[in-house]
């Protein structure tokens, strides 16, 4: 199983990994991501780029699948407006074995920051102003380069 | 070539609209050559597309580098590096 949903909706990672867990397989990694309350930050607003953005998203699961024994893998990304503390983004793979599942879940959320085309845009009572893309993110998904 | 360009993040602000058709002249042969000629159109695709290493693209969504050439490209998007996960 493989699939990638961009979505306004809320998701719940319970149920998400119990989907993976579904698979038979022995392990199962995840990664949740939250809005973080930085500098004062209340809420967060996530663009997308329709259409693209899910090819990337199912591009980026196909090469973790050539690079690990995956039984399944799932992403889920959330759009537009999210207070502090919301869930963002989920990563979940499944392996036989816990080496590949996690290094999978790392990858796809290292390469993810770098190659799908989101943007955030963060509220401070109510100054908003955009995300600056972070060289730790790029040096993050670097390592990952065969 | 009629293409339908798309902006987004800071540069679909600055340029005003998230999305334009135009006429590329036929000299206009690579993603750079686009990024320059658009930049003559407003002070906001200027201000948007002026600074090319801040500039990402993908044609027909793909992501393209500076060099790649338009043939073919039916959606060319310029957007900011991206902030996601």
């Amino acid at each position: 199983m493989t699939s990638v949903s961009v979505q306004t909706e809320p998701f719940d990672p319970g149920v998400e990994a119990e989907a993976l867990e579904q698979l038979g397989a022995g392990a199962i990694a995840t990664f949740t991501g939250l809005v973080r309350s930085d500098d004062g930050v209340d809420a967060m607003t996530l663009e997308h780029y329709p259409g693209m953005t899910e090819a990337a998203l199912e591009a980026l699961i196909t090469e973790a699948k050539t690079r690990w024994s995956l039984a399944g893998a799932r992403i889920v990304h959330r759009v537009g407006r999210l207070e502090v503390g919301a869930r963002i983004v989920f990563v979940g793979t499944a392996s036989a074995h816990r080496k590949d599942a996690l290094e999978a879940c790392a990858f796809l959320i290292d390469r993810l920051k770098t190659d799908a085309p989101f943007w955030k845009k963060e509220d401070r009572a109510g100054a908003e102003s955009w995300v600056a893309a972070r060289d730790k993110d790029e040096d993050a998904a670097a390592r990952w380069k065969a | 070539m009629r293409v339908d360009i798309l902006y987004f993040a800071w540069m679909r602000e600055a340029v005003g609209t998230a999305q334009e058709v135009v006429d590329i002249p036929a000299e206009v042969a690579t993603v750079a050559d686009l990024a320059v000629w658009l930049s003559t159109l407003s002070e906001g695709h200027k201000a948007a597309l002026g600074d090319s290493e801040k500039l990402r693209c993908a044609v027909n969504q793909q992501m393209a580098g500076p060099d790649a050439r338009l043939e073919g490209a039916r959606e060319i998007a310029f957007f900011p590096p991206v902030t996601g996960g």
